[in-house]
């Protein structure tokens, strides 16, 4: 490990004492973001307020060639802001202001502090509020969503954070500042805005997000659909699809989840059904009214067993509220659980399902599923109890064969919630080496010394070489015809 | 024929030739003068994979843009972007490459919106593959977003899956005469508000409207915006410049600003899209009033493009760039100087 006391000196050259910190009792807090496995202690924290001392700090670190590790509220899934142990975790969080509100040109621009739900409330005067709606909503900040391209229940009709940034300010890793996108709906040269959404903070650290704001629909209904089997859901939402119809929200819970969620929050889902549907539609009331008869006829004729259509705005939030709380409610009903993120076509959906209950009996761990079933996006919990010594491990090897199979069945390994340090080894088997070698020159192109949140999301090569012969030795490799290095 | 494609590439890496991505020819015009050989795209073509309940199309550069509309209007389906074809040949990689939206591109999205995966062929001949067909994927950076409008610098797209969506069930234009300021007040609150608004349009008085969506949101919202019913609405002609507005030797230039940006005021002619965000002006005007007037104007169509097509980027976007384009084509020799003069 590196010396920590220059760094201090350093820091404490332009920040004042309470935002540098390096006492463990201090850092502690930092040691991990919402993949709670994976743990380790920042050699420094810096909690910048200003734009220019969060150049510093980059200026700083650079010229030390120190890892910086960029933080939000520490929601995210995938290990994106493991702190490095030898370099400064640098936390957004100061950075809580909404800058402006402009309903006539319908954008918000904030500081990636800003909480995701603070964006709709702010915006709700005006009719109007921020899409994307990922599950941690009330606690993740817009500056984590852009580094994670979050999504949500609603990205279907509305899209993902992707679709939904208009614009970034911050800096490289230099301190040099940089602006990508703007108000105006196209930029000059590549779209380097799309480039960065999503790219895990390893790219550019965004001091500044200008949002999109969207009318806020008039009225908003939601069906809740049972159904015998998880196939004919699966079948159902295809129906529904082919009718022509875009539901405003798309989501799938069997009956695992369903049971797990009831005991916790009291939704009114079916318990009885092997899955339900929430087939969400938004506009005027008689839009809405329209729509929600002609998915009751699709439903219908797919087989639900139950449909109960929300009545009010109190009982369809009663129905999503389940959904929303499927994760925490399933933190209640094992010690741990790990949520993984595939996406896959939605037509291989029965495929994949009884291919993890397959993995249940295996590994003899227990995997409850929620999936935005509308884009694809399955979010198995294997629930593990990690004081069991070697439950965490078998819980990895079931992921890894769960993300693997999305992968072989033309999906992807995440969805939403990111690689980070969670999923880099199955980049391995998604990309091969002259894919990922590119993902290293963007990197470079941004980042030459490769000092910003280094070591997430891609994989050097010679780690996937060592991955590779692991997979080989345990004689399970699924996919002998691809290039391997 | 990616073979082909790939073994083409690798020569002129090799032998530092330039090369130029060709479909049907019909954007020859965009961006700053194509030079280099050209490598014909169209040999690779076909639909690769339809899913429409997946929402997802899959098909091959070469393919005829006109042909893909068509097998999705079959299944009542469409490209939400809306992409112009300025002709008849217009293919789906020239339609990426160029990455330009029609009167849509406000209220569905751009190009690189729906893009969700691509194959690629960069500058060493490699043939590489992002993103994927499934709506929601960050493993990687999103190098297939990325393609849309770097007009063939960085690769030859050789396939893309794209996202779809059902046409509206209902359609109606509606027109209304308005002051250049009236139309643009008018344009940037219907936006703010929740009415099917899928395109708008004003050019000499006339501010024209579309609302798609379900039968009783468009009847509703026509009553609320008045006017009278379009007996011929515009919306062909201005994707496709076949509109009297494009006609004329001044030079076309296409600004893309917010769309609450007070009228320019710059001299000839004018006529607004996407709610005010994109406004074309024919002026003979130099191109250092209009940049001064406009920061991201586009020189779209102009005899002498000597002013460069592009607004010139800032210099730290610059050197991104400038890497970027050397990671993916390191000899340089993929449609040189067309996006900027400089790589």
């Amino acid at each position: 490990m590196g010396s920590r006391l220059p760094v201090v000196n350093a820091l404490r050259g332009f920040l004042p004492a309470r935002a540098v910190l390096h006492e463990e009792e201090d850092t502690r807090p930092y040691e991990c973001d919402g993949l709670t496995a994976y743990r380790q202690l920042p050699m420094v924290v810096a909690l910048p307020e200003t734009e220019e001392q969060v150049q510093q700090v980059l200026k700083t670190c650079s010229s030390l060639k120190i890892p910086v590790v960029p933080r939000g509220a520490g929601t995210g899934l995938s290990g994106g802001a493991l702190p490095p142990g030898d370099g400064v975790l640098l936390s957004m969080a100061k950075f809580m202001r909404v800058l402006r509100v402009d309903p006539l040109a319908r954008v918000a621009v904030v500081q990636p502090g800003v909480r995701n739900a603070v964006i709709s409330e702010l915006a709700a005067p005006h009719g109007l509020y921020y899409a994307p709606d990922p599950s941690s909503q009330i606690a993740c900040t817009i500056g984590g969503n852009v580094a994670e391209n979050s999504g949500g229940v609603h990205c279907l009709k509305y899209g993902l954070t992707v679709h939904n940034v208009l614009g970034l300010r911050g800096f490289t890793i230099a301190g040099e500042p940089i602006v990508l996108g703007g108000e105006a709906l196209d930029a000059p040269g590549y779209d380097l805005l799309a480039l960065a959404v999503g790219s895990e903070g390893m790219l550019v650290v965004v001091t500044e997000v200008t949002v999109k704001l969207l009318p806020k629909p008039q009225t908003a209904r939601v069906i809740m659909a049972s159904f015998a089997e998880v196939e004919k859901a699966g079948d159902a939402v295809a129906k529904i699809i082919a009718a022509g119809i875009i539901p405003a929200g798309l989501e799938m819970m069997d009956r695992p989840a369903t049971r797990a969620v009831e005991q916790f929050v009291g939704a009114g889902y079916d318990l009885e059904a092997a899955a339900i549907l929430l087939c969400e539609s938004d506009g005027t009331s008689e839009e809405v009214d329209d729509e929600i008869a002609r998915m009751k006829a699709v439903l219908q004729g797919a087989g639900a067993t139950r449909m109960t259509v929300s009545r009010d705005e109190a009982e369809r939030l009663r129905f999503w509220s389940g959904r929303k709380a499927a994760f925490p409610a399933v933190g209640r009903i094992s010690p741990d659980y790990y949520c993984m993120d595939g996406t896959i076509p939605r037509k291989r959906l029965g495929e994949v399902l009884t291919f993890i209950a397959g993995l249940e009996k295996k590994y003899g761990l227990r995997c409850p599923n929620v999936f935005h079933a509308g884009d694809g996006n399955l979010h198995p919990l294997i629930l593990f109890d990690a004081n069991h010594p070697d439950e965490l491990e078998r819980t990895e090897r079931f992921a890894g064969e769960v993300l693997e199979k999305c992968i072989e069945v033309g999906g992807t390994i995440t969805g939403e919630h990111g690689v980070g340090v969670e999923k880099i080894n199955q980049m391995c088997v998604q990309f091969r080496a002259d894919e990922l070698e590119i993902f290293h020159a963007v990197k470079h192109a941004f980042d030459p010394a490769g000092l910003l949140n280094p070591g997430k999301a891609v994989p050097s090569l010679a780690r996937c070489a060592e991955y590779g012969r692991m997979r080989v030795h345990g004689g399970q490799l699924p996919h002998p015809d691809l290039p391997r290095f | 024929m990616i073979e082909n494609f790939q073994e083409k590439i690798r020569q002129a890496a090799e032998r530092r030739v330039p090369l130029r991505f060709r479909g049907g020819g019909t954007k020859d015009f965009y961006g700053n003068t194509p030079r280099g050989e050209i490598l014909d795209t169209r040999g690779h073509a076909g639909i690769v994979e339809y899913e429409p309940t997946e929402l997802v199309v899959t098909a091959r550069c070469g393919t005829s843009l006109s042909e893909l509309e068509q097998e999705l209007e079959r299944k009542n389906q469409f490209l939400p972007f809306e992409p112009p074809h300025f002709g008849a040949g217009a293919t789906l990689g020239g339609c990426i490459a160029a990455g330009l939206a029609g009167p849509r591109r406000a209220s569905a999205g751009a190009v690189r919106d729906f893009v969700l995966g691509t194959k690629l062929v960069d500058g060493r001949g490699r043939l590489l593959q992002f993103g994927g067909s499934v709506m929601k994927n960050v493993a990687g950076y999103d190098v297939s977003r990325l393609l849309a409008g770097s007009l063939g610098t960085l690769g030859l797209i050789a396939e893309a899956s794209l996202k779809v969506l059902p046409r509206p069930l209902d359609e109606r234009t509606l027109c209304l005469e308005a002051s250049e300021a009236e139309a643009l007040a008018a344009m940037n609150r219907w936006a703010g508000q929740p009415l099917p608004v899928s395109a708008t349009a004003w050019h000499e008085g006339r501010l024209f409207v579309r609302l798609s969506g379900a039968e009783p949101a468009v009847h509703a919202a026509a009553a609320r915006i008045g006017g009278e019913r379009a007996a011929a609405p515009p919306w062909h002609a201005l994707k496709e410049q076949t509109h009297p507005f494009f006609s004329g030797p001044e030079p076309l230039w296409r600004i893309s600003l917010p769309s609450t940006s007070a009228p320019l005021g710059l001299p000839g002619r004018q006529l607004i899209e996407w709610g005010g965000a994109l406004r074309w002006v024919k002026t003979t005007a130099s191109a250092e009033t209009v940049r001064q007037a406009a920061p991201q104007a586009t020189l779209f169509r102009a005899a002498d493009k000597s002013a460069a097509a592009f607004s010139p980027l800032e210099p730290v976007n610059a050197r991104v760039h400038k890497a970027l384009k050397a990671a993916f084509d390191p000899a340089g020799i993929l449609n040189p100087g067309r996006l900027y003069e400089d790589f």
